[in-house]
């Protein structure tokens, strides 16, 4: 299992992750069979901080899922950025995940993007296995 | 006449990739049960342990939140439509001081 960024896929997440440091970004993953050609920001509505936390609502979630279908692609999963924390997920992320999308994560350190890492639920909820992420 | 709930993208595997299905019931607890009965793996994703929902997912009625109806109780009439929507969370730390 594995998961490839099209040529600025990866830039585009990075790029969004260092518009909001020191805060969280978030956004929809778009592509087909293990392959993403498109993201999609989305506003980070968390009211428990967003330097530390990401939501994204029910009705912006319902939109990205729509805009899958308007575009005849698949929603693969959705990214996140840590401000000032390594790009592997908190307990917190696995409490909140959902199975079969592909978590990818950006470490942004002091405004700089880092690391990038991809993870997906296992079947019993009890931890995420990493994926292998590679940049087309 | 059998009621319908949409399923979100991340639960459809366990649907057979279908987008809505059909349950019977009397009230969204009824429907949610009846769903999960029929399509093995969902329940976990749904509810906790101890047999709650998820605080993360977001089940409407005909496109009421049913929190701010009778919640699982919330009776339901033929043709009645049904919403599973996520609501996607998390964060780099479980502290929210560091």
């Amino acid at each position: 299992m594995g998961l490839t960024l099209e040529a600025g896929v990866g830039d585009a997440i990075r790029a969004h992750g260092v518009e909001t440091y020191p805060n969280e970004c978030c956004g929809a993953l778009y592509g087909r069979e293990g392959v993403v050609t498109a993201t999609y920001a989305l506003p980070n509505t968390t009211e428990e901080g967003p330097r530390r936390r990401f939501l994204v609502r029910p009705q912006d979630y319902r939109e990205a899922e729509k805009r899958a279908s308007a575009l005849g692609i698949e929603l693969l999963g959705f990214y996140h950025s840590h401000p000032d924390h390594p790009a592997r997920p908190s307990q917190y992320d696995l409490d909140h995940a959902w199975p079969f999308f592909s978590y990818v994560i950006v470490s942004v350190k002091a405004g700089v993007p880092e690391d990038m890492t991809s993870w997906r639920l296992q079947e019993d909820r009890s931890a995420f296995d990493q994926e292998n992420l590679t940049h087309a | 006449m059998p009621n319908t709930i949409h399923i979100p993208t991340p639960l459809r595997p366990f649907t057979d990739k279908k987008e809505s299905v059909e349950v019977s019931g009397a009230t969204v607890g009824e429907l949610l049960k009846d769903l999960t009965t029929r399509h093995d793996g969902l329940k976990k994703h749904l509810y906790t342990d101890e047999g709650r929902l998820r605080n993360f997912v977001n089940v409407y009625l005909n496109d009421e939140d049913i929190r701010y109806l009778q919640k699982e109780q919330t009776p339901v009439k033929p043709g009645d439509q049904l919403s599973i929507v996520p609501s996607v969370a998390g964060g780099s730390s479980d502290d929210l001081r560091n």
